[in-house]
């Protein structure tokens, strides 16, 4: 029998959400960047269109995190303490589309920084680059309301992607963003429920749909990896079959994730089996990253240099297949 | 595709003679549905019936057995999404070997690899075979080569050799093993006898879905069965497309053709591209995985994204019970209490780690449930982690007399002490990501 190719045709289509705003739409990026517009499973150009393709980003951080690795510490010796030169380098050198601002150094129990110095760690970053910027915060609910607050009406017109707000805390953060024109992370723990009951609470308060961006709560390799791909390939897949509540882009941590755990760090001497540090954190990021690409991931958030490049130039090339079929 | 018992009634004689051993034949077709008798008691079977039963109760994709002894299998799937059952042949890993290096390089390397091993959550993780691509004008360095293998290791071979002599030879040197041979050009008809004389799977390769599916049609009606099929495109993107359209062509559709398992040489410029490529194809359906070179990190990082991937998604996975050192713990050092569901446990460890302090991790049994989960059941209640705490001798081996158990099951508290007299049970945090900032702030032992 002759070999016909076996298509799906999807009901449905994954919002297409805009991050950051250019001069004409209030704010002062260079460019957008616009992910989603999907309307078969990630790279099926054979099956659907893919008008956007998934991006990365790389994060600094406004207090360098105490676990940060030593391989990546040695690449950014000059510029670490100093977000705003640090996100220059990611973007000129290393290729980043989009910046991450941590603002971890905020939570009580990690630097207790205060909002009105965050909101200038966050200034200096809008001024250093002209990328779209993200603005990462963390789990301490009273602190990070605060925080965002302030933040969101520092960076007001921006459109920043304001990361994240969860079932147990998202008014506060989501007003923010609606007050001052910014995108935001619905960040649920791997669960499609639970994904899904986010972005009914979201709609219910009126948070337009094409400024949510999905967070199924990355794990890493070796670490529960396989939980969040497979939530991500049901979301995806119930999304384009028309379930609109599930239909938006999505992001992932590969960076903050893998950037923890031991493999990334411990030295040779003590896991000779598992070769070479430097290369090991570089890979385990590597590996997340390109699995969680294969169900779903639209935007990610990248610690190490090689990993960001490598990532972004197999995006890249994948979209060339594009004209093959 | 599975039969219904009224399917399978059709095709039986309708004559209800009972030399089956069953009164009628529709009793034995329900049988034959639910896989409890075998076609052949029935000595009345019509060819049709046979071919049909046969074809019917063969996997969509074709279980190939790659070595002799302890074979590697690969194949057999069902599904597209791990969720949707499981995936369950763990693809091969292996490097490739070229035989225009110098003889001692090629020794020094397989030796190596063979030597390499690594355990994770109790497996132990090594390379499965080696490639080993002819490449130099000698013939006897590609029949040198298959010795050197032979002779000092254990791993599965495919030989990729485009001089049929040569080949021949090679295979001569390992009869019993059942090998793989690499087929860079379309298959003839010699490459098929050679595969039959030497028990080998052949792997063919094409550059287009349709090339691939007429030779693969070829090698099946010359009566090949054992293949494994390689699309060559040199595009990531590409590549990803192809081995979805073939996995669906044979799981949804039953497109013979493409029922194989599939190959992919890693053709990457460093080892970060290699990692990407692997990474992303091991997730989407490659069976079998060549690396260019052997390096510790990547084969490590690809065995962990494997044994994540085919995790069978029903069932938790569990690390062994019992009491893990965190750092370097004396007898007084703080004890922590979980689960053993394996995820539990890794990011426990690793927060108490990151927390910089050492510690007792005690992972009670729990049926490879999460802390929440096992307490709902009633497998992880005060009077199971004090039995535990008994059966694993805890008190014999640690001093300290303060256990820390996680947030969650804050519950369990009261009962925990009146099962551990002579215990103080504190409260941990909820989240273990909290547990850093937990160490510094409570009085642990
Ligand atoms: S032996 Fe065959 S023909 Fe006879 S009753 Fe059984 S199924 Fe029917």
């Amino acid at each position: 029998m002759a070999f016909e190719i076996p298509k799906q045709t999807n009901a449905g289509k994954i919002i297409e959400v805009t991050i950051g705003a250019t001069g004409e739409a209030g704010g002062t990026r260079a460019n957008t960047v616009t992910i989603g517009g999907s309307t078969s499973l990630p790279f099926h150009f054979f099956e659907g269109d893919h008008p956007h393709r998934p991006v990365v980003a790389m994060e600094v951080f406004d207090k360098v995190p105490p676990k940060y690795p030593d391989s990546l510490t040695d690449r950014f010796r000059d510029v670490i303490e100093t977000p705003g030169d640090m996100a220059k380098k990611c973007v000129e050198e290393f290729g980043a589309e989009l910046i991450s601002v941590s603002l971890e150094g905020t939570h009580p129990e990690k630097g207790d920084r205060t909002a009105a110095e965050a909101a200038d760690t966050v200034r200096a970053v809008l001024e250093s680059v002209s990328v779209p910027v993200i603005i990462t915060g963390h789990s301490h609910f009273e602190k990070i309301n605060e925080v965002m607050k302030k933040v969101c009406e520092a960076a007001a017109g921006e459109n920043c992607l304001i990361n994240y707000v969860e079932t147990d805390n998202y008014k506060t953060i989501a007003a923010a963003c609606m007050a001052y024109g910014h995108t935001v992370v619905a960040q649920s723990p791997i669960d499609v429920n639970l994904a899904k009951q986010l972005n009914i609470l979201l709609s219910d308060m009126e948070f337009p749909r094409e400024r949510i961006v999905m967070d199924p709560l990355t794990s890493t390799l070796g670490y529960g990896i396989e939980y969040t791909y497979s939530i991500m390939e049901r979301i995806r897949n119930d999304g384009l079959a028309g379930d609109e509540m599930l239909a938006l882009p999505m992001l992932v941590n590969p960076g903050s994730e893998s950037m923890r755990v031991k493999e990334a760090r411990a030295p040779e001497k003590d896991y000779p089996e598992w070769g070479a540090p430097d290369l090991r954190g570089a890979y385990w990021e590597i590996s997340t990253a390109m699995s969680l690409l294969a169900a779903g991931a639209d935007l990610l958030v990248m610690h190490h240099p090689e990993a960001l490049r490598v990532v972004r130039k197999s995006i890249i090339e994948m979209c060339e297949s594009k004209e093959r079929v | 595709m599975a039969l219904s018992g009224l399917d399978i009634f059709k095709l039986l004689p309708k004559t209800n003679c009972g030399d089956c051993g069953v009164p009628t034949c529709m009793a034995f077709a329900m049988k034959l549905a639910q896989k409890q008798a075998e076609l052949s008691q029935c000595p009345h079977a019509s060819e049709e019936a046979t071919a049909t039963l046969g074809a019917a109760s063969e996997p969509p994709i074709r279980l190939v057995k790659l070595g002799g002894t302890d074979p590697l299998e690969i194949g057999n799937e069902t599904v597209m999404f791990r969720h949707e059952k499981t995936f369950f042949n763990q693809p091969g890993i292996g490097v490739e070997l070229r035989t225009s290096r110098d003889a001692d390089h090629i020794l020094t390397v397989i030796k190596e690899i063979e030597a390499y091993s690594v355990e994770r959550v109790g497996e132990e993780l090594k390379a499965d075979f080696f490639l080993i691509t002819h490449d130099s004008d000698k013939a006897e360095d590609f029949t040198n080569t298959i010795e050197l293998a032979k002779t000092n290791s254990s791993k599965k071979l495919i030989l990729d050799c485009s001089d049929p002599a040569a080949l021949r030879a090679g295979l001569e040197l390992i009869k019993d093993v059942r090998p793989a041979i690499l087929l860079q050009n379309e298959v003839v008809d010699d490459d098929i006898d050679l595969a039959k004389a030497f028990s080998a799977s052949l792997i063919l390769t094409g550059d287009s879905l349709d090339a691939l599916a007429g030779q693969a049609e070829k090698a099946r009606e010359a009566g090949a069965n054992d293949l494994i099929l390689r699309i060559d495109t040199g595009n990531l993107g590409s590549e990803l497309q192809d081995n979805t359209i073939m996995r669906r062509s044979a799981v949804h559709n039953n497109y013979k053709p493409f029922g194989f398992p599939l190959f992919t040489y890693v053709n990457a410029e460093d080892g970060f591209d290699a990692v990407a490529r692997a990474s992303l194809l091991l997730c989407k359906y490659d069976s079998i995985i060549v690396l260019p070179s052997f390096d510790k990190a990547m084969l490590y990082t690809l065995f962990t994204l494997r044994q994540n991937i085919y995790t069978d998604p029903q069932k938790p996975i569990q690390v062994d019970a019992r009491i893990y050192p965190i750092g370097e713990p004396t007898p007084e050092s703080p004890v922590f209490v979980t689960t053993n569901f394996s995820l539990t446990y890794f990011i426990v460890s690793g927060e108490i780690e990151n927390s910089g302090i050492s510690a007792h991790l005690v992972v009670a049994e729990a049926e490879g449930q999460s802390v929440l989960t096992a307490w709902a059941a009633g497998k992880f209640v005060g009077e199971t982690v004090a039995k535990f705490f008994k059966d694993a001798k805890v008190e014999d081996e640690i001093k300290t007399r303060k256990v820390i158990i996680p947030g969650f099951v804050a519950q369990i508290q009261g009962d925990l002490e009146d099962g551990l007299p002579g215990w103080e049970v504190i409260v941990g945090p909820q989240e273990a990501s909290d547990i850093p900032s937990f160490v510094k702030n409570v009085e642990l032992t």
